[in-house]
């Protein structure tokens, strides 16, 4: 394996910046590689190779002329969720719905990663608008798990986090509405954050759940995704929730907490996140996750949160009430799928019906029903408005544990990454994936998943969750950056170089 | 049924909603022109169309112009309200979602008083004025009606989607009794009035950016509980509103007369006909799972803000009424003849550019009311503005034209000759008051008519008359004939 496709990002960029490699040559190592094993993984659903060479060739052609990097990522590839428009580019959401759809116009975190220089490979694949926890929902097929190419990679984000561990990618971005960066990130032993709500702009996401949606770095070490996050970070005009305040200093953190030491940090440990349905593998890793932060100086708390065990029912009320809505758009009159329109005899709303019918696929009809029920006059009380009341209480849990300690742990999902085709017809199993992560996405507080070791019973990676307060994020990047300079030392290395070579 | 026969065994109850389309300059969420009749499919963008990932973002402006038109509602303004999404399915609405306000509008709870044709004042009492965007426009191709029912096909125009709108609710108006088609028509004209001092909207009902919904029930005297009610859309102008609240009584009131039942529907006002028919049924009540958008952060008004808003309210139209009653001291007769005739305004900007209100009065509803009979035209319509009548009223006081002249100056500005003052010139109207022409044209007079100068000189005064129209003559009418009449006499020794 070509040493230009193991290198961190940091590394790239240092590297291009210094004229040592040219910005075209890492990509086109890149794009080598996913030619060479996307065929068996199938991260991407679109690459486009011309438009990274493009964007590779600015970048050198600044540097020859003397120009200063656009950014620190200047020159570094990364794969975009196909849930982010992009103008010119072919955005699905995984879905056959929006199948050949070209947006006219690029999405904020687009926009800042072209400005910034980095080089954008092409779109990766997810479930269906973001439904689902193993990307096994996508229109396209699922993608495959480079640890063990029959097991899923997370989702929705699976697509993004696959790319990363099969070095197609050194960056990838993601969106978290339940978990769909972080549980990715921990099935597939890379590192996946979601920001504060209202630090990345959500203009040109497409919608899952509005209230919910964040879109966030993913990387193979904790100080590359700090990068990338500073890149897409900050307020934005065009998204009304976009917080009007600096982002926090999470690359400034993620350096500090590379000197390993946290004494003088709290860390509380989420006494509801352990015991039934977790894999032994998966606890025992966090138990010695723990320690570790202990051994750092951390002081370790145990912190209870009683109203997180309500948090899944609240998700599946809030999000697919949402989900209803915002894809109510999805009509065949403007763009997109067409089913019928030929057709003189039937009318705008058969027309509506039929392409609906063609262009969802299960998951997502599943959750427009739930969602509408839960929206409709006589249920609305008992269902969304329970839910937000639950929203509400898991917001104070989490302030009423900030109180006590600077963050908290816990395991990022209950298992390892399960075979692929196992839950899909078992939506309760599926959604039991994001039990440790939707906390943090009802109270829109900042998460991340950093790669904590491999279950002893499967080999395969298990992830810690790191929960900061709202606007806090640095908190959590120190105590991230910290635990991997550890984990690497114990464990000989970094865990990522440990994946098996991708049998094509 | 017979009118006559409704009121008499029904009372009307009225609910009115109205539309107006603000005048802002770019749309409700987004930074799309709203210029009325652009090539269709021009003024959007992917917020607009409600494409995938687009966002809204609050017009500003907007919610200035709806915390204005609440505070001159005499509403109360929330100090926090939300906007919230009314889900339905239609082509014309881009996101299948129209963003509007729910149970949390910006305004609530006012009241407007609406002065009726005889003077009588009725309060109409405000439910609500909330935010909302506006839908695109099918036009529904092929067909007779120009309705979806039979068109061969629809083509969809998203110029207008976006747009920002003021849902202006009443509550249940009573007691109207035998007046309330006048008091909806009233009701909407005060609405339309105030909407246009406060600067806020077109209020252009042919063009559709002040819309209004008339929903009207009947009950049988002495019975408390409403009846069932129809909402009647489609009712573009002043007169129409009138028309459809008195057909949909008659209507409702023939239907209960013989034992039916009103059916609660949307029915459609037919301009032509003066008659509503029967829309969308509204029997099964449509679902649109409100709920409170997440896209938008909530409208949260500082009192503060509230306060400098309410500052900048202009005069409100009674008001103005009231305070220029007192200032051109006017009967209550006097004044409604004015607002009735349309040349409140008229005659306001005319003393605005310095004439008095008696002499602007005199010249908008005697000489001007006059040619636009003649012309079969409104007051407004006429080509002479304000400020050019103040220019006539000024040259006349200041001795440059007689009366007689400046009718000559107002026909030639009507006639499209150009201002006063270019009349003036083009016309040759010139009042001649230079004396040593005068002089000569006297001396010349009194040549030509040496009998009547002796009977002046010999004191009879009153036959200077004689050279004094022989002056005017010979001066074309320019001379001031006082003038000419203290010259002959004097000449003559007097």
């Amino acid at each position: 394996m070509n040493d230009l496709i193991r290198s961190t990002a940091a590394e790239l960029a240092a590297q291009i910046h210094a004229g040592e490699v040219s910005a075209v040559e890492v990509t086109q190592a890149h794009l080598d590689r996913i030619a060479q094993v996307d065929t068996a993984v199938h991260a991407f659903l679109h690459v486009d190779t011309e438009g990274a060479l493009a964007a590779a060739r600015k970048v050198d052609a600044d540097r020859v002329a003397g120009q200063q990097p656009a950014s620190a990522l200047a020159g570094v590839p990364l794969a975009l969720k196909d849930v982010l428009t992009t103008e010119g580019v072919p955005t699905t959401c995984g879905s056959k719905m929006l199948e050949g759809w070209i947006p006219p116009y690029d999405a904020t975190v687009t926009r800042r990663l072209r400005e910034a220089g980095v080089v954008i490979l092409g779109k990766t694949n997810m479930d269906e608008f973001a439904m689902g926890s193993s990307t096994e929902n996508s229109a396209y097929g699922p993608t495959h798990n480079p640890w063990d190419l029959d097991r899923i990679p997370g989702g929705s984000g699976g697509g993004s986090s696959a790319a990363l561990a099969a070095f197609e990618s050194p960056l990838s971005i993601g969106t978290d509405t339940g978990g769909s960066i972080r549980q990715p990130g921990s099935v597939t032993g890379t590192v996946g954050v979601k920001p504060t709500y209202g630090t990345v702009s959500r203009y040109g996401l497409v919608a899952f759940s509005s209230s919910l949606d964040q879109a966030g770095p993913c990387a193979r070490t904790v100080l590359d995704a700090a990068l990338l996050h500073e890149v897409i970070g900050g307020h934005d005009p065009l998204d009304s929730t976009s917080i009007d305040r600096p982002l926090p200093p999470v690359v400034a953190a993620a350096r500090q907490g590379a000197d390993g030491d946290l004494s003088g940090v709290r860390i509380g440990v989420v006494r509801e996140f352990a015991g039934e349905g977790y894999q032994a593998g998966v606890l025992a890793s966090f138990t010695a996750a723990v320690d570790q932060l202990r051994a750092l100086g951390a002081e370790i708390v145990e912190v209870s949160c009683p109203s997180f065990t309500y948090a899944l029912s609240a998700y599946y009320l809030i999000a697919p009430s949402e989900a209803s809505s915002n894809l109510a758009r999805f009509d065949a009159m403007r763009y997109g799928l067409r089913v019928g329109g030929d057709d003189p005899s039937l009318s705008a709303e058969d027309v509506m019906s039929l392409t609906r019918e063609a262009g969802f696929g299960a998951e997502v009809k599943r959750r427009i029903m739930i969602g509408t029920y839960a929206l409709s006059s006589g249920y609305y009380d008992a269902y969304y408005g329970s839910a937000q009341k639950v929203r509400t209480l898991i917001t104070r849990d989490f302030d009423a544990a900030f109180e006590q300690v600077d963050v908290l742990v816990s395991p990022t999902t209950p298992t390892t990454a399960f075979k692929i085709g196992e839950r899909v017809d078992d939506p309760m199993a599926m959604y039991l994936s994001d039990l440790c992560t939707i906390p943090s996405n009802l109270a829109g507080n900042a998460s991340l998943s950093v790669p904590s070791g491999l279950a002893e019973e499967d080999g395969l990676p298990v992830g810690l969750q790191i929960m900061a307060p709202a606007m806090e994020d640095h908190r959590m990047y120190r105590v991230a950056a910290a635990y991997e300079v550890a984990r690497d030392a114990a464990q000989g290395g970094p865990l990522i170089h440990r994946v098996p070579e991708v049998s094509v | 049924m017979d009118y006559a026969e409704v009121v008499e065994r029904f009372d009307p109850v009225l609910g009115l909603e109205v539309h107006v389309e603000l005048s802002t300059n770019t749309k409700m969420f987004c930074g799309c022109p709203t210029t009325f009749g652009a090539e269709p499919n021009t003024q959007v963008c992917p917020t607009c169309l409600g494409l995938p990932g687009a966002l809204p973002a609050v017009n500003g402006k907007a919610v200035e112009s709806a915390i204005r038109i609440g505070l001159a509602l005499n509403c109360e303004i929330a100090a926090w309200c939300r906007f919230a999404r009314k889900n339905y399915f239609y082509p014309d609405q881009p996101k299948n979602f129209q963003t509007s306000q729910y149970d949390e509008p910006i305004a609530f709870n006012g009241y407007l008083d609406v002065v009726l044709e005889d003077g009588e004042v009725f309060r109409v009492d405000i439910e609500r004025a909330h935010m909302e965007e506006d839908t695109g426009k099918s036009l529904h191709v092929g067909g007779a009606t120009g309705r979806i029912h039979g068109a061969d096909y629809s083509l969809l125009d998203y110029n207008r989607a976006g747009v920002p709108l003021i849902e202006i609710v009443t509550k249940p108006l009573e007691g109207a009794g035998e007046r309330a088609p006048e008091v909806a028509k009233a009701y909407v004209s005060a609405l339309r009035d105030l909407l246009r001092a406060l600067d806020v909207s077109d209020v252009r009902m042919d063009q559709g950016s002040l819309r209004c919904d008339a929903n009207v029930s009947l009950k049988p005297k002495g019975q408390a509980e409403f009846g069932t009610r129809t909402e009647t859309k489609n009712v573009n102008s002043l007169r129409s509103v009138e028309r459809a609240v008195r057909f949909e009584m008659c209507r409702q009131g023939a239907v209960l007369a013989e034992g039916g039942r009103i059916v609660q529907e949307t029915r459609h006002f037919d301009e032509s006909s003066g008659s509503t028919s029967a829309g969308r049924t509204k029997e099964t009540a449509e679902d649109y799972r409100y709920f409170p958008e997440p896209d938008l952060a909530p409208v949260a008004p500082s009192t503060e803000w509230v306060e400098e808003l309410r500052a900048t309210l202009p005069e409100l139209p009674w008001e103005r009424l009231k305070r220029i009653q007192g200032d051109w001291q006017l009967t209550d007769a006097e004044l409604r003849d004015l607002v009735n005739a349309g040349a409140v305004d008229l005659i306001a900007a005319t003393v605005d550019a310095g004439s008095s209100p008696a002499e602007a009065r005199r010249w908008w509803v005697a000489y001007l009311t006059q040619q636009a009979n003649t012309r079969g035209i409104e007051l407004v319509e006429l080509s002479i503005t304000p400020v050019q009548v103040a220019r006539v009223i000024e040259l006349v006081n200041g001795g440059s034209l007689t009366n007689t002249m400046a009718k000559d100056v107002v026909d030639g500005v009507l006639a499209g000759e150009g201002s006063p003052d270019e009349v003036v010139e083009g016309r040759g109207l010139k009042v001649v008051s230079d004396d040593s022409a005068l002089e000569a044209a006297v001396d010349e007079a009194l040549a030509a008519q040496p009998d009547v100068a002796e009977k002046i000189r010999s004191g009879k005064v009153q036959a200077a008359g004689a050279i004094v129209g022989a002056v005017m003559k010979a001066t074309k009418g320019q001379a001031d004939a006082k003038k000419v009449r203290d010259l002959v006499i004097a000449r003559c020794g007097g």
